[in-house]
């Protein structure tokens, strides 16, 4: 039977083809997907972490059926190579060639340093994973977020939790000789100090060192040790501080005792009291379902690098949805980024503060054996916790930035 | 008084290690004049291997050697079929073994992940021993012994054996070797093995110490040619030597100059070399 | 034939920005650029002295760090490039008096010990060169009022100052101090018979050397508007030294296609293949199998093996058909 093409059935097709084109389009039929860059290293030390950062990622892209507010993800993985300028090119590709919407990561603190004034002035924007306190203090860039953490910022709750909690009076630092360890270190003896303890010494190790005894051995009598290493070092570290004889308790931020790291480390590592942004064993339906997804996925459980990664994912989502899925209107996009506040993710609930960087839960674990696995058990949570502590923002700015003689071995 | 005492001791047991890492080197270099920039990513391979070993249920010392085997061979391999090809040619075995260690690197990524792996030290060797009143790692006394026996025995096999007198003859003046029928080729293999298994044991050796990770080459090249370069290249005793004064250098040169860290080694390595560019025990270059 | 291959070259590359597609590839030649400024450079000491450095990325980041701090600082960046330069040229006539104390590898082991304590420095001397956080700058010049903040305007810059470099180090190369210094690689012992001073000659071929090794390492501050001590690694010299090597040493041609090679794999290749480095380290195994010598003397023989085959063979009739001449004189 056909259809003729009457006066009326045309003037009706007409009709109805204005009333649709008329109406307000739902963002679902922008052409184009939204690309997501993700700046990672796949060689070197630092490997582990950023295969983990791609794997969290590509977990969340999954979960999502990539599909983020009714537009469809696409992820473009670049590899920097672990150097500032590797980063700084492959953050180029990424936005001018890829055109990417928005880049996660990168990794290590001098790459996000070197690339920072390039992408804010591409107006995209950077959901770092890296911990240089300065590009959420002094150093602000507007496209940036972190939902991870500052280096400091887990460790001023460890410091409250040694003195407050554990009642330790003295400490000694041992940390690998760069601006994470100097950061870290910093944050743990201002608040350690402000409750009453003393660190009595700092020692620091080159990035570098095959054999740690030089250190371990000036390490005198205190009540614990606190170390910050990174990459490949902890594992390194703790089989030489207890093949070394060693029995002082050991206390560390995050990266000494990554979960992720959990199976290759043994019983040297028993008791050891570390603090981060994230626990795998943290309960929460968000946390449930991450952890599920990536042991099914990798075979192992996930560490800071996976979780922040998909929690960026989170964040993203969220932005996304605020502004329907457009991308178009760069400044409305990073202004729904820096609000988003989720409830239920991996980390519990979070927002970021005006600086872009994360507000949210501070986990202190203690490492135990649980059967024949290691297990990370959360023995302190802080809330809500700020890169600042408790201190006022503006006194915390006006402080010297965190270094290898700042704060002050007091006498 | 405790400090000195641990610190000595350890640089004795660092020293060891550092031996076996470059004893290689120093052979590579010392007989065929390869500078071997391979060398780190053989350790790094030799560690490798044994933690695959050691999770399908072999004992430690079993692992090591096997390890040390499988590396001596490839290095074999790698002798065979790529350096024979460049005698002389400086610039080409530099391209080369540069090649490699990049090749290996990335393998080695992609076979056991970019993780940190830890070796469980050999359960004979664990804990700590009591001597002169304080407590040392067991582990590290036991690679003293395994450097002291390691030399021994290279020393043995290149001054006592007919094989070593064809080495040193080899090292001295290979034309005429060729021309007295000793093989030379077949020697440098064999050489070039030998030195790649060593550097294969002694990754394994070091493993309890340093745990495997991407970038031990790396971290180790660098030792094994200050090592290398101080004692003298080509010169088993120089290597000894070389070995020890670095053991000593780094662990007094850490704990007493902290600000001089990063250079406590290229420092008195750029004196030495300036005053005396053979190294320690090195011959001055025809 | 020659004359028109190059200004042909000239000329692609002069009009590059306008036939390559994205301007992150027009970075990727600016980036080739620079750092066939520093192998060639490099080429100068190892190709044209024989003396093999793994040390001169300290060269380069000396400069880089110079100019990074004298802008700072509040220099203006004439000021800034000269003072960079002299900063390099005064640390190159250090590390050449250390370096040339050894020669063959005791010479290699100085650079090396002499890169590791500038990288060691550049670390911990944080108070002036910030350690790992490294050192950023906001602006780049604006010669004669153009900006380079533009990514044809940098690449255009860097072309000018690239072709000065390779005019200057083709004419030292074909000059009598090019000649004397090739001899001292070749016959140091006949040299010194002849009267010349070989130390003078080779210190000066590494001034000569450091010199535009601070230049490239200017161009890389510049372009990356940062520099860290992850440029003055052992990694770093290590990779111009292949760049060297790969592309054939001793030429004019091959650290410029080294420099290509390294720079394309790094970061294009990288893009399209996880495993590039794997690439990389397979493809200077491969040079070292079919052409020793480095890609360029090694594709220049190939060219003319090609060419001999193609070209028709002389006939036996006229070779017989010659008398032969009387043999003896």
């Amino acid at each position: 039977m056909t259809r003729r093409l009457t006066r009326r059935r045309m003037l009706g097709g007409a009709a109805g083809s204005v009333l649709t084109a008329s109406l307000p389009m739902p963002a679902i039929a922008e052409a184009g997907p939204v690309k997501i860059g993700l700046l990672t290293i796949k060689t070197g030390p630092l490997a582990s972490a950023g295969i983990q950062m791609e794997q969290g990622t590509v977990l969340f892209l999954k979960d999502r059926e990539h599909t983020l507010a009714g537009r469809k993800a696409e992820l473009v993985v670049a590899d920097t190579g672990g150097n500032p300028a590797g980063a700084k090119t492959k953050a180029q590709e990424l936005i001018e060639r890829d055109k990417v919407d928005m880049i996660f990561g990168p990794l290590a603190a001098f790459e996000l340093l070197a690339i920072s004034d390039y992408v804010a002035g591409q107006k995209i924007p950077l959901l770092g994973l890296a911990a240089a306190e300065d590009m959420t203090q002094r150093r602000p860039n507007p496209y940036f977020v972190r939902a991870s953490a500052t280096s400091a910022q887990a460790m001023h709750p460890l410091a409250d939790y040694a003195a407050k909690d554990l009642k330790y009076k003295t400490a000694i630092t041992v940390s690998d000789d760069f601006a994470f360890g100097y950061e870290q270190m910093g944050g743990f003896q201002r608040v350690f100090e402000d409750a009453g303890g003393r660190v009595k010494a700092k020692l620091w190790p080159p990035l570098v060192t095959p054999d740690y005894t030089p250190y371990l051995a000036q390490i005198g009598a205190a009540d614990a040790v606190v170390a910050g290493f990174a990459g490949a070092n902890p594992l390194k570290f703790m089989q030489q501080y207890r093949a070394a004889g060693l029995t002082l308790p050991l206390l560390g931020g995050e990266g000494i005792a990554d979960d992720s790291l959990l199976r290759t480390f043994g019983d040297e590592s028993v008791g050891l009291i570390s603090s981060g942004p994230y626990s795998a064993e943290f309960d929460s339906a968000a946390n449930r379902k991450f952890v599920e997804g990536m042991v099914r996925e990798t075979g192992n459980i996930p560490g800071i690098a996976a979780a922040c990664l998909y929690i960026n994912g989170m964040v993203a989502e969220a932005a996304l949805k605020a502004t329907s899925g457009s991308t178009d209107d760069k400044e409305a996009f990073i202004k729904a980024v820096r609000a988003v506040s989720l409830t239920d993710s991996p980390r519990g609930a979070f927002h970021f503060d005006h600086f872009g960087n994360v507000v949210g839960n501070i986990f202190i674990r203690r490492c135990e054996r649980k059967g024949d696995r290691l297990v990370n058990t959360i023995v302190k949570t802080y809330p809500d916790g700020s890169q600042f502590w408790t201190y006022d923002e503006k006194w915390f700015l006006s402080q010297p930035v965190y270094s290898r003689d700042y704060p002050p071995l007091k006498r | 008084m405790n400090l000195w005492l641990i610190l000595a001791g350890n640089s004795i047991a660092f020293g060891g290690l550092l031996f076996l890492l470059s004893a290689g080197f120093s052979l590579i270099f010392g007989l065929m004049r390869i500078p071997n920039l391979t060398h780190g990513s053989l350790f790094m391979l030799g560690a490798y291997f044994a933690v695959s070993l050691i999770s399908w249920g072999l004992g430690f010392w079993p692992a090591a050697i096997l390890a040390g085997l499988g590396v001596a061979a490839f290095g074999g391999l790698v002798e065979r079929l790529l350096l024979r090809r460049l005698p002389g040619a400086e610039l080409a075995q530099v391209l080369v073994t540069l090649g490699l260690s990049f090749m290996i690197a990335d393998i080695c990524l992609l076979g056991w992940g970019g993780d940190p792996i830890s070796i469980a030290t050999p359960s004979e060797l664990r804990g700590a021993s009591r001597i002169a009143g304080f407590a040392f790692p067991t582990y590290r006394l036991g690679l003293i012994v395994i450097a002291i026996v390691v030399a021994a025995t290279l020393w043995g096999l290149v001054d006592k054996t007919r094989l070593g007198a064809m080495i040193r003859a080899g090292v001295d003046d290979p034309a005429i070797a060729r021309v007295v029928g000793i093989r030379v080729s077949r020697l440098f293999t064999i050489v070039f093995s030998l030195g790649a298994g060593l550097a294969g044991f002694a990754g394994v050796i070091g493993g309890p110490i340093l745990s495997v990770y991407p970038g031990l080459d790396q971290d180790m090249l660098p030792l094994a040619l200050v090592v290398v370069i101080l004692g003298g290249s080509g010169s088993l005793v120089g290597s000894f030597i070389g070995s020890f004064v670095v053991g000593f250098l780094y662990n007094f040169g850490q704990a007493m100059f902290p600000e001089l860290a990063y250079v406590v080694l290229f420092l008195p390595m750029l004196v030495i070399l300036v005053l005396r560019p053979q190294g320690l025990f090195g011959r001055v270059a025809a | 034939m020659r004359r028109l291959t190059l200004a042909l070259a000239l000329a692609a590359l002069a009009m590059l920005p306008l036939w390559v597609g994205n301007s992150y590839y027009v970075n990727i030649a600016s980036q080739i650029l620079l750092y066939a400024i520093f192998a060639l450079a490099l080429n100068v000491l190892v190709g044209y002295a024989g003396l093999v450095s793994l040390g001169h990325a300290g060269l380069f980041g000396i400069a880089a760090y110079a100019g990074a701090l004298a802008i700072n600082n509040g220099a203006t960046h004439l000021v800034a490039i000269v003072a960079a330069l002299a900063a390099t040229l005064v640390a190159a006539a250090a590390f050449a008096v250390l370096a040339l104390r050894g020669t063959g590898l005791g010479f290699v082991m100085i650079t090396v010990a002499i890169g590791q304590i500038v990288w060691g420095v550049a670390y911990r001397w944080i108070s002036i060169t910030n350690g790992d956080n490294g050192v950023a700058i906001n602006t780049r010049p604006s010669p004669f009022g153009l900006s380079l903040t533009s990514t044809p305007n940098f690449y255009w810059a860097t072309l000018i100052v690239f072709l000065v470099a390779v005019t200057a180090i083709a004419i030292v190369a074909a000059s009598p101090f090019g000649a004397s210094l090739r001899g001292t690689r070749d016959q140091p012992r006949r040299m010194t018979a002849l009267g010349y001073h070989i130390w003078l000659i080779r210190f000066l071929a590494f001034l000569f050397s450091g010199l535009w090794s601070g230049v490239a390492g200017m161009l890389f501050l510049y372009y990356n508007q940062f520099i860290s001590p992850q440029a003055v690694a052992l990694g770093a010299s290590a990779e111009a030294l292949l760049m060297v090597i790969s592309g054939g040493s001793g030429t004019l041609l091959g650290p410029i296609v080294g420099a290509a090679l390294v720079v394309i794999m790094k970061n294009v290749v990288s893009a399209y293949i996880v495993r590039w480095n794997f690439v990389l380290g397979a493809i200077f195994v491969a040079i070292v199998i079919f052409m020793p010598e480095g890609i360029v003397p090694g594709s220049v023989r190939l060219a003319r093996w090609c060419l001999a085959k193609l070209r028709p063979q002389v006939t036996e009739v006229t070779a017989a058909a010659t008398p032969r001449p009387e043999s003896g004189l």
